[in-house]
């Protein structure tokens, strides 16, 4: 126990007082010395069985606080997590709703100047005007007329035979007929309008107009049928414009 | 031998009778356990110097362990429990080192 500075024993010396520690002698000190051995011993395997099964029940008071402390902060470290991932979500949600919506619109204004452009099929209440001109005296302008008189009553999308009728379409006198587009036509034409049934027929019934003209000539005629139902289904191709491009507009969503 | 013997019963009592610590003494087993080793070997050293003593052994023993856990319940009510038993383990851990040293030295002559 104490700084032991005496000069060191030889050998034979050490191996005779283990000898003699080690025989047994039963005195008092001795058998105290072994109780506190055995108290010792036991309290060794103890304490190894303690630790090794130690769960949070043989932590000091301290550990516990300290591990709550952990716990805590990450409970709330996790509850931060969710709420940001939940945000987010919502935020996907909400912005792929938005998507849609825009999408929505988007489709819309494609159908409806799909319809203008001539690139979609259409349909609804209109009327048909057969024009017959067997012999040719009527012409590319008497069309024209009509397609004109048809767009001022409000009409929304036609076609003349299988030409849909679009801002840029041509009528052009040709032999035996009338090109439209290109598309050589004959006698009789027929117009499939979509619009208002109750004012496109009496626009073209107004005096000095369509109907008027065509019948005043020799050969020609002109009916027409108010419908509740109209196809246009001539589609127009669309051409992609070489030098127009589109400009920037806060509106400009969508293009057809 | 008698103490050699001791360590022997005591360590076959504790796997025969598995007690599990009362939590009010949990802190202290440890520290108490460490204390005792270094008695232990504070006293197997004495008798190779030729100077062991039962009554300064056991005396030693009890103080070692009694102040030990002194200690550590005085850093409990401090609020230093665990640097305080890091230190009484430190201490005592070199105590044994040194201890351990001069027992090597005797036997082994290094």
């Amino acid at each position: 126990m104490r700084p032991d500075l005496r000069t060191e024993p030889d050998g034979a010396t050490v191996r005779r007082r283990l000898a003699r520690a080690f025989s047994p002698k039963l005195n008092r000190g001795q058998l105290l010395a072994g109780l506190l051995c055995a108290v010792l011993g036991f309290a060794l395997v103890v304490q190894f069985r303690q630790t090794q099964d130690s769960s949070l029940e043989n932590l000091r008071e301290t550990d516990l606080v300290r591990i709550l402390d952990d716990v805590s902060q990450r409970t709330s470290r996790l509850q931060d997590e969710s709420d940001e991932l939940r945000s987010t979500r919502d935020q996907l949600l909400t912005s792929s709703n938005q998507e849609q919506v825009a999408r929505k619109a988007a489709q819309e204004r494609v159908d409806v100047l799909g319809i203008l452009a001539g690139t979609a099929p259409a349909t609804g209440p209109g009327i048909q005007l057969v024009i017959t001109d067997p012999d040719g005296e009527l012409g590319a302008v008497t069309l024209l007329d009509a397609v004109q008189e048809l767009r001022d009553a409000g009409a929304e999308a036609m076609q003349v035979g299988d030409v849909r009728v679009v801002a840029s379409t041509s009528f052009v006198n040709d032999s035996g007929g009338v090109r439209v587009d290109g598309t050589l036509l004959r006698s009789p034409y027929v117009f499939q309008v979509i619009g208002d049934p109750k004012t496109l027929s009496p626009a073209l019934g107004i005096p000095g107009g369509v109907l008027a003209t065509v019948n005043q000539s020799q050969s020609g005629s002109a009916t027409v049928t108010e419908m509740d139902q109209v196809v246009v289904d001539a589609l127009r191709r669309v051409e992609q414009p070489q030098y127009a491009r589109p400009a920037e507009t806060p509106s400009a969503t969508a293009s057809p | 031998m008698i103490a050699v013997l001791g360590l022997g019963v005591g360590i076959v009592l504790g796997l025969l009778l598995q007690p599990t610590v009362p939590p009010e003494l949990q802190p202290y087993l440890p520290i108490a356990v460490v204390a005792a080793l270094d008695a232990v070997f504070g006293g197997l050293r004495a008798v190779l110097d030729g100077i062991f003593d039962d009554r300064v052994f056991v005396v030693s023993f009890l103080s070692n362990v009694v102040v030990a856990a002194l200690i550590v319940y005085l850093g409990d009510q401090l609020g230093v429990g665990s640097q305080l038993s890091t230190g009484v383990v430190v201490v005592l851990g070199i105590r044994i080192f040194s201890n351990a040293a001069a027992i090597r030295r005797h036997i082994f002559r290094a």
